[in-house]
């Protein structure tokens, strides 16, 4: 039994329309997605805009609606009422892509930190202050500024903040939602680093969102690429970045940009290439709805979405 | 040599806070060429997109001396019509989020064509309407007819940045600003905004200023490069030169924090310390100097000015030389809030 096992969800949001507002559609955010995650792993779900790989982490920690399917956490069942899960849920938490926007700036750090805190534990005041200054201890930002507010510190250290938020209730399946995103690169280091750093001091699991596949590549051991709500392909890193087999991914893979200016020229043409195939076969890797087919294995952890044989 | 087409000469932009005023460009000197593609590299707070406002006239509180040279204009001595002339005409800028730089209540055909309209008049509307659908085949948007009459709402974020790219190359400018033309935009749209940059500054023979903290970008797009950091270009050369051998610490410890495409390294480098703010900017030595405090004093020059080191590869103050990598990073507590 792994880890974390997200099996076939889906997540539809119905579209209202006339002058009654009836459900006239759904919006297949999420359409049967099928994950696993081993304990101490990290797991990158890469995707681009609307393609569902936020919808699809909001929804295991809880705050989508699931439509249907199953999640199932150190095996017990996550789909059920948020009341029910309660208990299994704070070892879930989650870290938000704009620290600028993910911190109430009318609240103190103390208690943007303890809130999770005081939702699930009754500790005193003095127990508070003290687990909450051990966090920001832990996140590298010194315990005196726990009383400072957000916009008193850089984004940097902002998205650490959120961490320690995060880490606040000693989880163990942390979900990265684009962390760095908005950050510098020099920043972004900074953040990458110390989230491996705690990966391996506390023993936790990672799913990682992001469209960013050289931070992805960085950080991630699995990686599931996603293309309007479907998977398209679910491999090792090794696997997705060295031969991958959809011509979706093969094209995300070219369009990173080379660091290197001496192969430019090899690379854009490269990149063309991929984009004529592309064109070429898309009848054969997408369905008549643009959509993604089933997956199929082609090795022990190498799945790719192709059409069924036969 | 190819031939020049901005000259910018000690440029200083500055800002008031309070009642003084800071530079946020501090002395920049740069040229760029017809047909060249120069990026401006930096860290938010660098002063890039300042600098590329200052080029445009666009700031309007801004206390700007020195000069820059277009067209045998001094672009901070115009007046404002004068100005409004120019941009849209010989100089356009492209501007990072495409849904905030496009008018809402607007179609994307009559936002074009405005642009033709405000600078030739004499043009009729039959033949805007042709010069519009023209111009969005040139940005690759298929269907250009239907899109005529669409609104912004209505397109992708790729297709609104096509628009934008329409709107800013409708008068064939001679000089094409770019303020991080893609970081909103996924990465397949990013390599074919970025192709058709490049296709329509070879058409067009431009001039292309690139600003973007994208070292990949970069490299992909450029063909000189300005890294800039607190306000003033560190250093300068041929985009090869740059990426083969970089020489100030700012911009070999920017190329070392990147996740490297090739190779999975364990730990990306830090740069210690953060971007002083405008206000409490050292004004005096080495302004990177409080980032690599393992560097010896003695390492920077105390007013640190541009050295040609190869033939078009300039870097400024001389602690390049004495740079080297810490063993390990160290990290500290780093909330050194002043």
């Amino acid at each position: 039994m792994a880890f974390l096992d997200v099996k076939d969800l889906k997540v539809h949001f119905p579209i209202k329309g006339g002058i009654l507002q009836r459900t006239v559609g759904h919006v297949k955010a999420v359409d049967g997605v099928s994950l696993s995650i081993e304990e101490g792993k990290t797991y990158g779900l890469v995707g681009e805009s609307g393609s569902g790989k936020t919808t699809t982490g909001r929804a295991i920690i809880g705050l989508n609606k699931v439509t249907s399917g199953e999640i199932t956490f150190e095996g017990k069942d996550l789909s059920v009422s948020q009341k029910q899960s309660k208990e299994v849920r704070r070892d879930i938490q989650m870290i938000f892509q704009d620290p600028y926007s993910s911190l109430n700036p009318k609240k103190r750090v103390i208690d943007i930190v303890a809130e999770p805190i005081r939702n699930y534990e009754k500790l005193s005041k003095l127990e508070v202050k003290k687990r909450v200054q051990e966090l920001m201890e832990q996140v590298g930002l010194s315990p005196e500024s726990i009383l400072k507010y957000p916009h008193e510190f850089s984004g940097g250290q902002r998205q650490r903040i959120g961490v320690a938020r995060a880490l606040a209730l000693k989880p163990k399946l942390i979900i990265a939602d684009e962390p760095v995103s908005a950050l510098d690169v020099s920043v972004q280091a900074q953040v990458l680093n110390f989230m491996k750093d705690i990966q391996k001091d506390l023993g936790l699991t990672y799913l990682f969102i992001s469209h960013d596949l050289g931070i992805i590549k960085h950080m991630c051991d699995d990686i599931g690429i996603m293309y309007k709500g479907r998977y398209v392909e679910e491999g090792t890193r090794d696997e997705i970045f060295n031969n991958p087999q959809h011509i979706y991914t093969k094209r995300l893979v070219a369009a990173i940009p080379d660091i290197d200016p001496k192969k430019r020229k090899a690379h854009q043409q490269f990149r063309q290439e991929v984009k004529e195939e592309y064109d070429k076969s898309y009848n054969d890797y997408f369905d008549h709805d643009g959509l993604a087919y089933k997956l199929q294995n082609i090795s022990g952890t190498h799945k790719v979405a192709l059409p069924q044989k036969g | 040599m190819s031939e020049e087409l901005v000259k910018i000469q000690n440029l200083k932009t500055s800002f008031r806070i309070k009642d003084d005023y800071y530079a946020a460009v501090d002395d920049v000197t740069l040229s760029v060429n017809k047909n060249e593609v120069l990026a401006i590299v930096g860290e938010s707070g660098s002063g890039k997109s300042a600098l590329a406002f200052s080029v445009m006239g666009l700031h309007n509180r801004a206390k700007i001396e020195g000069d820059i040279y277009f067209k045998d204009q001094n672009i901070p001595k115009l007046s404002p019509a004068k100005l409004n002339q120019m941009r849209g005409d010989d100089m356009a800028m492209i501007f990072q989020d495409p849904l905030t730089a496009l008018n809402p209540l607007m179609t994307i055909g009559d936002q074009i064509s405005e642009t033709l309209f405000l600078h030739n008049k004499n043009l009729s509307k039959e033949k805007r309407r042709e010069r519009v659908i023209d111009l969005l085949n040139q940005v690759g948007i298929p269907r250009p007819e239907y899109i005529y009459d669409q609104y912004p709402h209505e397109l992708s974020g790729g297709m609104r940045q096509r628009v934008i790219i329409a709107i800013a190359i409708a008068n064939k400018p001679e000089l094409l600003i770019a303020d991080e033309p893609t970081t909103a935009l996924d990465v397949t749209i990013q390599a074919q905004i970025l192709d058709l940059i490049r296709e329509l500054k070879e058409d067009m023979d431009a001039g292309v200023i690139l600003i973007t903290h994208d070292l990949g970008v970069v490299a992909e797009m450029a063909d000189r490069v300005a890294v800039m950091y607190a306000g003033q270009i560190v250093e300068i050369a041929d985009v090869h030169s740059l990426f083969e051998n970089p020489l100030h610490p700012y911009t070999r410890s920017l190329l070392n924090s990147v996740p490297n495409a090739d190779e999975v390294q364990d730990k990306l480098h830090v740069i210690q310390g953060i971007v002083p703010s405008l206000q409490y900017l050292p004004r005096k030595g080495c302004r990177f100097a409080s980032r690599i405090p393992w560097i010896d004093e003695s390492a920077h020059e105390e007013n640190p000015e541009m050295h040609e080191v190869r033939p078009g590869h300039f870097v400024r103050c001389t602690c390049h030389s004495q740079f080297y990598f810490p063993e390990e990073n160290k990290e500290e507590h780093s909330d050194g809030i002043s």
